[in-house]
């Protein structure tokens, strides 16, 4: 008797956690950037992307994400802003219209921290990233936040007289929220 | 009766730095986005926070220190024109500046001293308003232009029409 309990007790705790997270929900989720201009921390986002998700917290290492970003929906805080970084010295939307991340492997740093390699590719120029991200859970809805800094440079992203950092600096930090829902 | 040496520098220096932000601030809003207007746009907003500050001096002076009466031979209507007008003066100075730093922060641009001091944002960054404050901005810009025309007008007619030393007695060396 005892032993079946325990049974039932095992398959209902890996049950509970077999739950795999399939369902991003943009209204939830946000992508969005800071950078320095003259050393003044400036902040935009990307309002349209689209994702795919498997993420099942029992089993990290078979974690798989595509991100498709909308370069064309970014807000930089000012329309003419908006309007520079879709042209052909920045992000040449024409040519490039979206930012691609996909993800290799998710390595579990303990408690609910993570750290997803990926490559991110922009402007038909792809490097390898390494993503830290924190995953929390409340009912069937799970939570990634994380930041990672890339270059604009190693890009192209900013050519011809935006080229040089002393305007608009180097260093660029992608912040993101992605909220997803177990089916 | 004269201007204290103290008011006359105030005064001569912020006319040039008023022209220059007024200039300045006109020029930039019209060039297509470059890296040359970014760095336009934060030396506009550091010369326009140098402009606030130097108002604040001036203003500090003034109450200690009343400026020499007008002359008598001015009508009793003008003479309240001339106050009205320089009490006018003394507000837009201060109400454009502050408008500048709100607009900024509304937008979303943090104005940081000499790109040094980070001047707190007192408002949260949000489209509509940072709009309508650089229409208020602006607004104020254009009544500024308008009040200094007729607050040189008034100082030339002093000096050629009615003969008296209205102007000469704010000029260096009097
Ligand atoms: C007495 C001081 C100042 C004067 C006389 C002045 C004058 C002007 C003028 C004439 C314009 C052009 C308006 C237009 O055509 O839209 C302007 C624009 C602007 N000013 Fe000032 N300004 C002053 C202070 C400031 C300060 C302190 C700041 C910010 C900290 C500031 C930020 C701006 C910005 C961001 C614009 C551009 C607005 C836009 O492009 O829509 N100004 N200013």
């Amino acid at each position: 008797m005892k032993k079946i309990i325990l049974a039932f007790a095992l398959a209902g705790a890996f049950s509970a956690q077999a739950v795999e997270y399939t369902q991003v929900q943009p209204d939830k989720s946000a992508i969005n950037f800071t950078y320095k201009q003259m050393g003044v921390a400036v902040d935009g986002k990307f309002k349209k992307f689209a994702s795919q998700l498997n993420f099942d917290p029992a089993k990290p290492a078979a974690a798989k994400a595509t991100f498709d970003v909308e370069l064309a929906s970014v807000d930089t805080g000012a329309p003419e802003g908006d309007q520079e970084v879709a042209g052909k010295p920045w992000f040449n939307t024409k040519a490039f219209p979206t930012a691609r991340f996909v993800s290799g492997t998710v390595k579990p740093l303990g408690g609910n921290k993570y750290e997803v390699a990926g490559q991110l590719s922009i402007k038909g120029k792809t490097q390898d990233v390494v993503v830290p991200a924190t995953f929390t859970t409340q009912g069937n809805t799970g939570v990634f936040d994380g930041s990672f800094i890339i270059r604009r440079a190693d890009f192209s992203i900013g050519e011809g007289t935006w080229a040089k950092f002393d305007i608009v600096a180097n260093d660029v930090v992608i912040k993101f929220r992605i909220t997803a829902t177990s089916k | 009766m004269n201007y204290t040496k103290t008011a006359k520098v105030l005064h001569w220096l912020m006319a040039i730095l008023l022209f220059g932000l007024l200039a300045l601030g006109f020029y930039m809003h019209d060039l297509p986005l470059s890296p040359d207007k970014l760095k336009l746009y934060s030396w506009h907003k550091w010369a326009g926070v140098t402009a606030f500050l130097l108002v604040a001096l001036r203003l500090t002076w003034r109450i200690a220190h009343r400026p020499p009466a007008l002359p008598d031979s001015m009508p009793k209507i003008m003479q309240f024109a001339a106050h009205a007008g320089h009490l006018m003066l003394y507000l837009l100075m201060i109400a454009i500046p502050l408008s500048g730093w709100l607009m900024s922060s509304a937008k979303g641009f943090q104005t940081v001293y000499f790109g040094v001091l980070p001047i707190p944002d007192l408002l949260d960054k949000n489209k509509e308003i940072g709009d309508l404050l650089a229409l208020v901005h602006k607004s104020l810009n254009l009544l500024f232009v308008a009040v200094l025309a007729g607050h040189i007008g008034a100082a030339l007619k002093h000096h050629f029409i009615d003969k008296d030393d209205i102007l000469t007695r704010m000029l260096p060396k009097h």
